[in-house]
């Protein structure tokens, strides 16, 4: 059994402002294993971009223990990768020189891995592109492979591929899968997309919102290469969507607990 | 203008080349239109001129202007005062563009330095240069660093206020792309601010470069024994008017090139932005 490089322990995040504090999330535990592809959905404000963020090391705000690869998190770092909801290119930047970002393409070691992941993204040809001239889809790719230079030991995605449409991100959620055989880097994937959630995940982790926690980790236990249509998919689709049923009755009668 | 023919010629379609033609004889046609009246003005002045019309003191006709034009050239004393102006202006430029440059980083940079540098700061742009020139020249003298310090002082802000207003509109999202990167402090000033700010940096640099010229005509009026400036006031003294005319256009042509210079600045570091992408289509 791999070891846990990721362990979250009793987490806690108030956001405090002058309209009252909100409580984004409560009480979070979770162990992420080597290499573990891990998807995280809920409705929006269940606190999933809180979350990563703090695995991130873009928000320190928060109490508990959040310990990477037996550290506790430090600020932002290569280690953890990140990719946005939107490509965030920088735009003067060509595609290779946005993937090299900080690191010179004259060393022929940045270089060569440079190339090899330009092609892994599938964009042989543009490497002397603008962000301008890409298509949305080719934008995250650029941006998958910035973070994948870096070699980072988890790799977090806030919902990469919500803004693209359906061809565009099955096909981006081919390349990742393949990434993620090829590589094995741990993932953890943020989606509000109950297919893509089921599609992707060795485990999918389902969170509820006020305050955010996990409601439940169901573990999809199906080989690699998926198909959707396939019963068995569907199956696991069908529960997780149960889940959810469960998940919002208890929190509408929250609320009504609350405005009382 | 290069790549606008280039284009077609690569794409070798005899219907963009024939768009390409008529493009061309609009463009010619636009030049002469935009010709016409200055020409129709040089033509009646010199008539009027030749013919004793105007008072050759204060309008001496265009081939007088031209005639002093030429021996002053060949004399080399045009070229002199010149390169003596241009040196003046460039040493201010550098001084006063360079100092806004940084000061504008810095105060872009940091809240605290904004609130204790730009409220000063804002204060002494708005002093107009000719009132501060005869502090300087009771400062400095009538030397080259009373006139060096008026152009840089003139030459600080813009740069000074575009740079702060372009690092301020960098998008923040980007910083936290820097950060996730691990960029250090001197890699998130050089590879996103400074980059993500130079279309407003280059904007500052024109601004710069026009005042730089402005100043200058000021600081060599005010006393000076050499430059475009003094060549112009010593020949008003004299009544030469054909002289001054000549210091006029040379400054007219010297701020014209120096601009189209720092517009192709400009298209060469802004190629990634949208803008420029169908340049010399329009
Ligand atoms: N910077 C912030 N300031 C105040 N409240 C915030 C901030 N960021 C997030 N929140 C609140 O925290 C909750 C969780 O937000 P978020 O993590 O963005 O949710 P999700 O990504 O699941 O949609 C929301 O109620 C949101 O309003
Ligand atoms: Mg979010």
């Amino acid at each position: 059994m791999a070891a846990d490089t990721l362990v979250i322990e009793r987490l806690n995040r108030t956001f405090t402002s002058p309209a009252g504090d909100v409580t984004a999330l409560s009480n979070i535990a979770l162990k992420v294993k080597k290499g573990e592809l891990i998807t995280l959905i809920g409705p929006s404000g269940c606190g999933k971009s809180t979350l990563l963020k703090i695995v991130a090391g873009l928000d320190s705000d928060y109490s508990g223990t959040v310990l990477l690869n037996d550290k506790p998190i430090e600020g932002p770092s290569i280690e953890k990768g990140f990719i946005f909801q939107e490509p965030r290119l920088f735009p003067w930047l060509t595609v290779e020189k946005n993937i090299a970002g900080n690191l010179s393409l004259k060393d022929s070691k940045v270089r060569a891995r440079v190339d090899e992941l330009i092609a892994l993204v599938r964009l042989k040809g543009f490497e002397k592109s603008y962000p301008r001239e890409l298509s949305g889809g080719m934008a995250q790719r650029v941006s998958i492979a910035r973070a994948l230079l870096r070699n980072p030991e988890v790799l977090l995605l806030d919902e990469p591929f919500g803004a693209l449409d359906a061809f565009t991100r099955a096909h981006l959620q081919e390349v990742l899968l393949d990434i993620w055989q090829k590589n094995r880097t741990t993932m953890l994937f943020v989606t509000h997309d109950l297919d893509e959630a089921v599609f992707l995940a060795e485990r999918v982790v389902i969170m509820n919102p006020r305050p955010g926690h996990i409601r439940t980790v169901l573990p999809i236990d199906l080989p690699f290469p998926r198909k959707r249509a396939s019963q068995s998919f569907q199956e696991l689709r069908r529960k997780v969507l149960s889940e959810f049923e469960k998940v919002e009755e208890p929190a509408v009668d929250r609320d009504h607990g609350a405005g009382i | 203008m290069e790549k606008a023919a280039a284009t077609p010629l690569v794409k070798g379609k005899a219907g963009t080349r024939r768009r390409l033609n008529m493009r061309r004889s609009i463009q010619l046609k636009n030049i002469l239109l935009a010709a016409a009246l200055p020409i129709a003005i040089l033509v009646i002045w010199e008539v009027a001129g030749t013919m004793g019309k105007l008072n050759p003191i204060l309008l001496p006709t265009p081939s007088k202007i031209l005639e002093e034009f030429v021996s002053l050239t060949a004399s080399g004393e045009l070229a002199r005062h010149l390169g003596i102006s241009a040196w003046r202006a460039l040493l201010g430029f550098l001084l006063g563009g360079g100092l806004g440059l940084a000061a504008g980083i810095w105060v872009g940079f940091s809240y605290k330095t904004e609130r204790l540098l730009d409220p000063t700061l804002q204060m002494l742009r708005t002093l107009p240069h000719l009132a501060i020139a005869p502090l300087f020249i009771l400062w400095f003298g009538f030397g080259e660093m009373s006139k060096i310090l008026l152009i840089a002082k003139g030459t600080f802000f813009p740069l000074y206020v575009n740079t702060f207003l372009g690092i301020r509109s960098v998008d923040g999202k980007l910083f936290d792309v820097g950060r996730v990167l691990q960029f250090s402090k001197w890699h998130m000033i050089t590879k996103l601010i400074v980059p993500a700010a130079m279309p407003n940096i280059l904007l500052g640099v024109r601004l710069s470069v026009g005042v730089a010229w402005l100043v200058l005509v000021v600081a060599e009026m005010m006393g000076s024994s050499s430059g475009i400036g003094f060549l112009i006031n010593d020949a008003r003294s004299f009544s030469l008017t054909a002289v001054v005319f000549v210091g006029i256009i040379v400054f007219a042509l010297v701020g014209k090139l120096t601009d189209s210079l720092v517009k192709l600045l400009e298209r060469r570091l802004l190629r990634w932005q949208d803008s420029y992408k169908g340049d010399g289509t329009l």
